[in-house]
């Protein structure tokens, strides 16, 4: 049934772009010369027709559920609501709509199986009037747009005026969508700092997120210094760079460079494969394969390794992030003239000499943009450190020792029973936030690195 | 007739020939683009290759510092010597070879670094000043010999690509000059450049004649005529004829020279 005001519209808008076709065609072949092409009087009609109809019916369907309810509830009897607060009457509307389905439980009130009885036909009502609507809406439009075809009537200019209005529109999506998640994680953040103090959350050293659920439960207080978890990220962070990027840097070097032709068409692909494992993958190699590795050699030498160590996480992520890197690299150092590499070669600089003196400070705002990126990816990666990091908070930068990241956190404190009224789950947005400022805070300097030094060739 | 004539040419020349080629093939891939060019260039002389499009000139140009080494589908067959030495032969390593035989290409490429290390790139690599103060000389030297130094000598700081086409093109000049090469290669090295700043590139050339041999590719006749004391003139891979430039342009000796110089091909 909700299918059926979606098919009438595009019927009219194709019956309506046939129409107009036809009409601007035959003005045409009368010997008059037309503004614009036969197929924008065509498109002309079909989007006239299309958008402000379909905005109808989403609004529409929007709001139905809604505006039905309320219709509904005012419908019932008087005084059967009485001494109900806002969830009992939402009790009551789900128990009419679940009679409305078909699903009786017990035996119900009388009137509640009126109140069901009058939602499905008011249901009925609305389906059909939204029917009867977008018909006449889209007649009215698709008469309109054919009145409009004329020899000068200006359909392109029309249709262009229309795709960028919608072209805005898609923008405009992305934009708004990225300010209800800043509006969304601040309300949040707002509710845990009224909880806990923000100089604690922004210079506490100690993380340990135990509040009790229930008034009965054993737990300490909650100790909520974000520093510990930050401090986990940049170690990881710096370890999967310190892997990713000489990696990273002189695979794309190579391939760029020096690799024979046979050979760049074999490693480039093999690298995208690299890019495309997924990263829970990833995280089996960490704790299956390099942890253990990691462990048993760092015992063989005497030294104390944790199970889950930051090492193993960070290098996992540091492979996860070379292809990244040499892609970006790559793209860097192909797109530095070739008029530049012949001018180092001609006066006789060795490829080598060519590659460091010419190219690598020609290409550096894109590697950079590209290094940049990749750390703003490993700040916010989950899987593997979910998998691969430990879970408890501590002030320390041995690789060796078991941290934990800011995202794993998020992740342990969504996990579970969780209420939105506790410290414990109100943290989680709190990190979330910080989070956000700090890769935002990177991409925006990776960004205007790129762009301020991006005219140093030409 | 016109053989024996080049051959007596050849030898009253002997003492001053830079480059000698002899047989040489060059092949793209499956494309024969160089068919059997033999030429000796010679010394403090200005040598102009010309002919229309993809007639191999430029390729040809290319292969005298083994420029085309770097295009992995080019093959090169015949004998270059320079001085008498074998550039093509195993011991010879191009990245010197090229070190002695500077090139300018076609359109002007500085490096996106200051003024100062443009010119002093070609002697860092090649570590041709002991210290600051001698490199600080070389700079000087060749921005002057470029004919450019009035023009930059208070903003050698500034970066090269900052520069108008034709002082970009002057500064390239300079910048192959530094590493003090013999032979200077100059493929087209006008074409992006406006009349003013030609005339300026012509002038230079001229002067560089005293010290350099000049090998200079170009499509315009007018300047193969003004610059060049020597000029080939390549028709589909073949050199058909190399002679004086004031032969070559007053009495052809093959009807294809005819044909081009009077602009019925090309």
């Amino acid at each position: 049934m909700t299918a059926f005001p979606f098919l009438l519209l595009i019927l009219a808008a194709v019956v309506g772009y046939a129409i107009n076709r036809v009409a601007a065609r035959g003005i045409r072949d009368g010997g008059s010369r037309l503004h614009s092409m036969t197929s924008y009087h065509g498109m002309y009609s079909a989007l006239l027709v299309l958008v402000p109809v379909l905005t109808f019916i989403l609004v529409w369907l929007a709001l139905q559920g809604a505006v039905i309810d309320r219709l509904i509830m005012s419908g019932l009897p008087d005084g059967v609501l009485d001494g109900l607060d806002g969830g009992g009457i939402q009790l009551v509307l789900a128990e009419i709509k679940s009679i409305a389905g078909g699903q009786v439980f017990g035996t119900p009130e009388d009137w509640k199986i009126a109140a069901s009885e009058r939602l499905l036909t008011t249901r009925e009502r609305a389906d059909w009037l939204l029917i009867a609507l977008v018909a006449v809406m889209s007649l009215a439009l698709m008469i309109f747009a054919r009145t409009r075809v004329k020899a000068d009537f200006r359909a392109r200019q029309g249709v262009e005026g229309i795709v960028t209005g919608l072209m805005i529109f898609c923008s405009v999506v992305a934009i708004f969508t990225t300010i209800g998640i800043i509006v969304s994680l601040s309300y949040e953040t707002l509710r845990f700092l009224e909880r806990v103090p923000l100089s604690e959350f922004l210079f506490g050293t100690n993380w340990e997120p135990q509040i009790p659920l229930r008034e009965d439960q054993i737990a300490a207080e909650g100790a909520f210094g974000w520093l510990p978890v930050i401090l986990g990220t940049i170690v990881i962070t710096v370890i999967a760079l310190v892997v990713a990027v000489p990696i990273g840097l002189f695979s794309a070097i190579y391939v760029n460079e020096f690799a024979p032709k046979k050979l760049r068409t074999i490693i480039k692909p093999l690298l995208e494969i690299l890019a495309g494992v997924p990263t829970v993958v990833y995280g089996f190699f960490a704790i299956l394969v390099v942890a253990p590795a990691i462990r048993s050699f760092g015992q063989s030498l005497g030294l104390d390794v944790a199970p889950n160590t930051a090492l193993a996480a960070g290098g996992v992520m540091g492979i996860m992030l070379v292809p990244f890197i040499s892609s970006f690299a790559d793209d860097a150092l192909s797109a530095v003239p070739q008029s530049l590499r012949d001018g180092a070669l001609g006066l006789g600089a060795t490829r080598g000499e060519m590659m460091t003196t010419v190219l690598f400070p020609a290409a550096l705002p894109g590697i950079v943009g590209g290094v940049l990126l990749a750390v703003s990816r490993a700040i916010g990666e989950t899987m593997i450190v979910v998998m691969a990091a430990g879970l408890i908070a501590r002030m320390t930068i041995n690789p060796l020792d078991s941290v934990t990241t800011v995202t794993v956190q998020i992740v342990t404190l969504l996990i579970g029973d969780t209420s939105f009224d506790n410290p414990k789950t109100l943290a989680a947005f709190a990190l979330g936030t910080m989070l956000f400022i700090v890769t935002l805070g990177i991409n925006i300097f990776a960004l205007s690195f790129v762009r301020k030094y991006r005219e140093a060739y030409d | 007739m016109m053989k024996d004539s080049m051959e007596t040419k050849l030898d009253v020349d002997a003492m001053n020939v830079k480059f000698s080629a002899r047989d040489v093939q060059v092949h793209y891939g499956d494309t024969h683009a160089i068919k059997d060019v033999s030429v000796d260039i010679l010394d403090n002389t200005v040598t102009a290759f010309i002919g229309p499009s993809g007639c191999g000139k430029s390729t040809f140009l290319r292969t005298l510092n083994r420029m085309n080494d770097t295009i992995d589908i080019c093959r090169v067959q015949g004998d270059i010597y320079l001085d008498g030495m074998d550039i093509y032969d195993p011991n010879i390593d191009p990245v010197q070879l090229r070190a002695k035989v500077g090139m300018v290409f076609q359109k002007p490429n500085p490096f996106p670094k200051s003024i100062y290390d443009n010119i002093a790139y070609g002697p860092r690599i090649h570590g041709l000043a002991r210290n600051k103060a001698e490199l600080d000389e070389i700079v000087e030297k060749s921005l002057r010999r470029g004919a450019i130094w009035d023009e930059v000598q208070d903003r050698l700081d500034a970066p090269g690509t900052g520069l108008s086409g034709g002082q970009q093109q002057r500064l390239c000049i300079a910048r192959a000059i530094a590493t003090e090469p013999e032979v200077l290669l100059m493929d087209e090295p006008c074409s992006a450049l406006d009349p003013i700043a030609t005339a300026q590139v012509e002038e230079l050339i001229d002067e560089l004649k005293a010290n350099y041999s000049v090998v200079i590719v170009t499509h315009s006749m007018q300047q193969a005529a003004r610059v060049s004391q020597k000029t080939a003139f390549f028709h589909l891979g073949n050199l058909v004829e190399y002679n004086d430039t004031n032969e070559i342009f007053t009495n052809p000796q093959d009807s294809r020279t005819e044909s081009y110089i009077t602009g019925r091909i090309g």
